[in-house]
């Protein structure tokens, strides 16, 4: 079985391949080739994990050389072990939901082909991301899967706000990219390899301080933030939900967002080494999940309710890594994979159906689709933390992991979350299906989903209630912790129902709380908001970390780089090469002028001494016998005198 | 006649023919240009069967006595530095003249200066004499010349010139260092082997100074800033084939003579030399993409970003590891390839609207889906996704560049290396952004209706992209048959130069 576990990687991608260029000829317009391959990934998945579950601590690493020279070597790995047959499941068995769910949801598309062939190639870098050994095949999934939300969030090009979204996913996820890759530089220059397992080993050596490791533990944490839409980058994701609502399921809920929690894990050797590192990862998760909550409480968008739902729940899987709960926050990330995705596959029918994404236009609609409401329903108690579903055993391990590493103000900050996410889940839930319908025609045309559609809602009903049972020990197993990350001991120490207790009362709260609001309308929400206005307007303007980016970064950048443009070919170019051009013109323009007016009059200034001299000479030149006589006489004379050596002496000694 | 020599004149005599041909057979002038640098290609592919990768020195060596009297010799020979840009540059000059089947305006003066510069070129990298070497490389500006002045844009006479009188005024100072190493070495010698053997003789003063001289001729051509102005110009001038050789192999020109010649002959200078180097890498990664994001002309950002890829190259050499050297010349390599393509679809889409303002056009990806497929492969690469060759090569420039061993620092005890290579990762970033807004803009969106009648890529535009299409995904996914290619070489040069310290 594990011989053949590179298959999970590769069927994806061949299936890819195949349906970009063959699709036409192939059956289901090419879905079906995708759905078979995911599937067949999918049971060599179960496998896995399987084999892990009953072997705990079970590790293999197979991997082969993919470039090598003296200096480096590179390699493809696939590593085996609990956390990433986990994983690996996750995403096969979403993605395969998805796969199903996509055949009803996007049936009518002009371009399936290219839509299931993307989403396999999404799969392919999903799974070759959880399946490295090693830093730079890390990297490059997780570039891929970038690539892959790219070209999904823009499906629908035509429209620029999906264009605009794909691109800002993409940039925003870069910067983040540029910790991650000074961090995997930083790496490679302490340990001289990249593989994971040497990384850990050479630790254990302990060749460099833990400060120098948690600094590169923070930088590689930094891709983390991008990808998991961590604030400050946590921009992105609502926009992503441009993309079509079975992506936003898989890869904006379920699965690549998750990754940047899935690396911590996997590399939470390093931050456990240079413990200062978690600290901040606390704080960034606590924040993130913080703030997204809040977010979500003024928006009238479906999916993007649902949207900063994930980032707040992503927050929470940080907060979680960041208490040293390794375990608590996969457990998590297992339980949030499902029923989110559920969430957001649900949304996806009440959009077919309705054809909006405005919660308030809805309304009434548990009457019309009595599966998609029953299983909603599910994910809804799940989300909102509520026994005994998935949802309430991971939360309450994450909570109880804060506690007892004496984190109180994140614990009791992470309980004021779960209530936070309890009301607005519950206001989604009430706008959506009780009550009566709001707008008449909408509600008139609704109707139930057709079978592929329901059915994957079925089954991640049924996980979003047993997955919290399923792995309640076994997660212990596969993710095993590195130990406490504080030597001091806990300082709380409340008896053993203390967390649940809390935690069930602050979801119930906040669950009653909004039917007090949206259903019995004891309250009324827009009472608080016309009370509050500012930070109404601050939650709408969701804490203007957009317009910030743009007035501080964009719009800068834009310009500096008008300017330097500007610079290079007016002053650069034209100024300065074309200068130094046109001062040799200029020079050799002088150098004419010389030319002409001193070189050249100097010579004509020969020419006219002799016109002059020859115009003296002239006057001898008289034509008279008797001048030349007198001159040849002359000239013999002085010839005699000076043939004879005479000087003016002599000549005067004869008289 | 060896397969150097074939490979290097068979251009050459091709140009010969066309010109006794008449002018008006338009046709054979074609077929003579691609039969010629057809054989040309072939060639070189096959001496890839006997090319010993494993030997760091010159391989396929000719030496003829050609003037006995200044000792100048007919010596040529490839080794991993020269054989992969060989490769590139038969492939480029095939595909270019592939492209070029479209020119219809004096089609016969054309392909005969075309050929011209393909010996010219190749001639550069299998040359180890410097008075073949100089005059090979003066051989190639005047067909370059011609190419921008006659068949080029608007302002082609201004950007030929300029070309001309740049390039020319960075040959000067090759020139004065060729004679002044020629004039220095005991015995007198034009060899470039030689001369690198004995390079313990050029000591003191003298290696710095010559050392910079060559800098400068070669800086010229990689662009290097602040010597980079030609290079827009005369890109976005010349038509579409001479752009994608100017880009494609003129431009690592430059930074092929820096390390055939700069870096082995005057290793301690080189050395010390290291630090500056690596700032004008920086320079040019962050410089060049800042300038191509402010960049309407889609020509124009292709060509700035050549000088950000350009960067990369630099910043590998300037690390003196094995890995930044292995990574520049993959650069190099890579960026032609890629650069090529990029500057091959620019021309796809001028010659049916004639116009590259990336605002006037607009959802082209729904009426011209293979030629948004194959754009959007090529701007991946470029932006370094990994997959594609680009990533390779840059990730091997950063990471030997950022595990560089020198001591260097700035601001008193920050390591330069780390500092600046750090700085110019952030050009990645600003890269995917410009070529994104540019996909954005021209693919995505709406589609404007003024292009309703365009059509898609035809035949001969696929025949020209698709193989430098298929070899960035090559080189992306198995880059391991090239960079052995060269490793031995590098090898061999990293220790011939840090040696000595």
């Amino acid at each position: 079985m594990i011989d053949y576990a590179p298959l999970i990687v590769l069927l994806p991608l061949a299936a890819a391949v195949l349906i970009f260029f063959f699709g036409r000829f192939l059956p289901l317009r090419g879905a079906f080739v995708g759905i078979l391959a995911i599937f067949i990934a999918l049971l060599n998945s179960l496998g896995l994990l399987v084999h892990c579950w009953q072997n705990p601590g079970f590790t293999k690493e197979l991997s082969l050389t993919w470039y090598q020279f003296s200096t480096l070597k590179t390699e493809l790995g696939f590593m085996i072990d609990g956390l990433s047959s986990l994983m690996l499941v996750i995403v096969t068995l979403v993605s395969f939901l998805v796969q199903i769910y996509s055949l009803g949801y996007m049936h009518e598309d002009p371009r399936f082909k290219r839509y299931y062939s993307y989403l396999s190639l999404f799969t392919f870098s999903m799974l070759f991301l959880v399946v490295s050994n090693n830093f730079l095949q890390i990297f490059m999934g997780w570039e891929l899967v970038g690539l892959s939300s790219y070209l999904l969030i823009g499906f629908w090009f035509e429209k620029d706000s999906a264009a605009s979204a794909g691109r800002k996913a993409f940039i925003t996820n870069k910067v983040g990219d540029i910790g991650f890759f000074l961090g995997i530089m930083c790496t490679f220059f302490y340990f001289k390899t990249l593989n994971f397992n040497e990384v850990q080993m050479a630790l254990g050596g302990n060749i460099i301080s833990p400060k120098i490791c948690g600094i590169i533990a923070l930088l590689l944490f930094c891709g983390a933030i991008g990808k998991s839409a961590q604030v400050p980058l946590h921009i992105w994701l609502p926009d992503a939900m441009e993309g079509p609502t079975p992506v936003s399921a898989l890869i904006h809920a379920a699965t690549m967002v998750a990754a940047g929690v899935y690396m911590v894990a996997r590399i939470y050797f390093m931050f456990h080494y240079g413990a200062f590192s978690l600290e901040v990862v606390a704080w960034f998760g606590m924040a993130t999940a913080f703030l997204a909550a809040t977010m979500a409480l003024v928006t009238n968008d479906i999916k993007r309710v649902l949207a900063f739902s994930t980032v707040s729940q992503l927050g929470y899987m940080i907060l979680a890594m960041g208490v040293g709960g390794r375990t608590a926050g996969m457990y998590h990330l297992t339980t949030h994979a499902f029923f989110k995705a559920l969430l957001f596959l649900g949304a996806g029918s009440v959009i077919h159906a309705v054809h909006t994404n405005d919660i308030q236009k809805m309304g009434g609609l548990s009457k019309k689709m009595i599966w998609t409401f029953w299983s909603f329903t599910f994910a809804w108690v799940a989300i909102s933390g509520v026994w005994p579903f998935a949802g309430f055993f991971s939360k309450d391990a994450i909570l109880e992991e804060a506690l007892l590493s004496g984190h109180t103000f994140i614990f009791w900050g992470a309980l004021f979350v779960a209530f936070l996410t309890a009301f607005y889940m519950t206001r989604l839930y009430i706008l959506v299906f009780l009550k009566s319908p709001r707008e008449a025609h909408l509600y008139a045309h609704a109707q139930e989903s057709p079978t592929t559609m329901v059915l994957p809602l079925i089954v991640l009903a049924v996980l979003s209630l047993i997955s919290g049972y399923l792995f309640k020990d076994s997660i212990h197993h596969l993710v095993p912790s590195l130990g406490t990350i504080s030597e001091e001991a806990p300082l709380v120490h409340g008896p053993h129902w203390f967390v649940p207790a809390i935690s069930s009362l602050f979801a119930l709260s906040g669950m009653a709380l909004s039917f007090l609001f949206y259903f019995m309308k004891v309250f009324s929400a827009e009472k608080v908001a016309t009370t509050f206005p500012w930070i109404y307007r601050i939650l709408v303007n969701k804490y203007g970390f957009d317009e910030f980016y743009i007035q501080c970064i964009v719009k800068p950048a834009d310009a500096l780089a008008g300017k330097l443009a500007q610079f290079d070919t007016l002053f650069f170019d034209q100024r300065g090469v074309d200068g130094i051009g046109r001062f040799a013109d200029w020079l050799s323009m002088a150098q004419d002028w010389m030319d002409r007016n001193i070189i050249d009059k100097l010579v004509d200034l020969w020419g006219t001494l002799a016109l002059k001299l020859s115009l003296l000479v002239k006057q001898f030149q008289t034509g008279l016998v008797q001048n030349y006589i007198f001159i040849l006489v002359l000239g013999f004379g002085l010839l005699v005198f000076w043939q004879l050596q005479l000087n003016l002496n002599d000549l005067l000694n004869l008289f | 006649m060896s397969t150097l020599s074939l490979i290097t004149f068979m251009p050459v005599l091709g140009a010969l023919l066309i010109l006794l041909l008449s002018k008006e057979k338009v046709y054979l002038h074609r077929f003579i240009a691609l039969l010629f640098s057809g054989i040309s290609f072939i060639t070189s592919i096959a001496l890839f069967c006997s090319f010993d990768r494993a030997t760091p020195g010159m391989q396929f060596v000719e030496k003829i006595s050609w003037i006995p009297a200044m000792g100048v010799q007919y010596h040529v020979g490839v080794d991993g530095l020269s054989y992969p840009l060989v490769l590139l540059t038969t492939l480029l000059s095939l595909l270019s003249i592939i492209a070029s089947f479209n020119i219809t305006n004096r089609v016969k003066e054309y392909f005969f200066w075309f050929l011209l510069l393909e010996t010219g070129m190749l001639g550069v990298f299998v040359s180890l004499d410097f008075f073949l070497f100089y005059i090979f490389w003066e051989v190639m500006l005047v067909p370059m010349y011609f190419l921008i002045g006659i068949w080029g844009g608007p302002q082609k006479e201004y950007a030929a010139i300029k070309f001309f009188l740049y390039t020319l005024f960075g040959s000067v100072f090759l020139l004065i260092a060729i004679l002044a190493l020629y004039f220095r070495s005991e015995p007198h010698t034009f060899d470039i082997l030689q001369l690198t053997a004995q390079n313990s003789q050029f000591i003191g003063k003298f290696q710095y100074v010559v050392f910079l001289l060559s800098f400068i001729g070669f800086a010229i051509k990689v662009p290097v800033f602040p010597f980079h102005t030609w290079l827009p110009l005369a890109h976005v001038e010349a038509p579409t084939a001479v752009s994608v050789i100017l880009a494609g192999v003129l431009l690592k020109l430059g930074t092929y003579g820096m390390m055939r010649i700069s870096f082995p002959l005057f290793p301690q200078a080189a050395l010390w030399f290291a630090v500056p180097l690596l700032i004008l890498a920086f320079i040019n990664i962050i410089y060049g993409a800042f300038v191509a994001m402010a960049q309407k002309d889609m020509k124009k950002m292709v060509a700035y970003s050549s000088i950000n890829h350009m960067g990369y190259a630099l910043l590998g050499m300037a690390s003196f590891t094995l890995t930044g050297f292995n990574g520049a010349v993959l650069q190099m390599i890579n960026h032609g390839i890629i650069t090529g393509s990029l500057f091959l679809l620019v021309g796809v889409i001028y010659d049916r609207t004639h116009t590259r303002d990336i605002h006037a056009f607009g959802g082209l990806g729904a009426r011209l889906p293979i030629y948004t497929g194959i754009m959007t492969v090529a701007v991946m690469a470029s932006l370094g996704l990994p997959g594609l060759a680009g990533f390779v090569s840059e990730f091997l420039c950063f990471l030997g560049s950022f595990t560089s061993a020198s001591q260097r620092v700035v601001f008193s005890s920050i390591p330069a290396f780390k500092f600046f290579t750090a700085l110019s990762v952030i050009g990645i970033l600003i890269t995917a952004a410009f070529f994104l807004r540019m996909v954005q803009k021209v693919f995505l969106g709406k589609f404007n209706e003024k292009w309703a009648e365009l059509k898609d890529m035809n035949f001969r535009e696929l025949i020209a992209v698709i193989p430098l299409t298929a070899l960035t995904l090559w080189i992306g996914v198995a880059p391991g048959w090239l960079i052995r290619m060269m490793d031995s070489t590098m090898s061999s040069l990293i220790h011939l130069i840090t040696g000595v310290k």
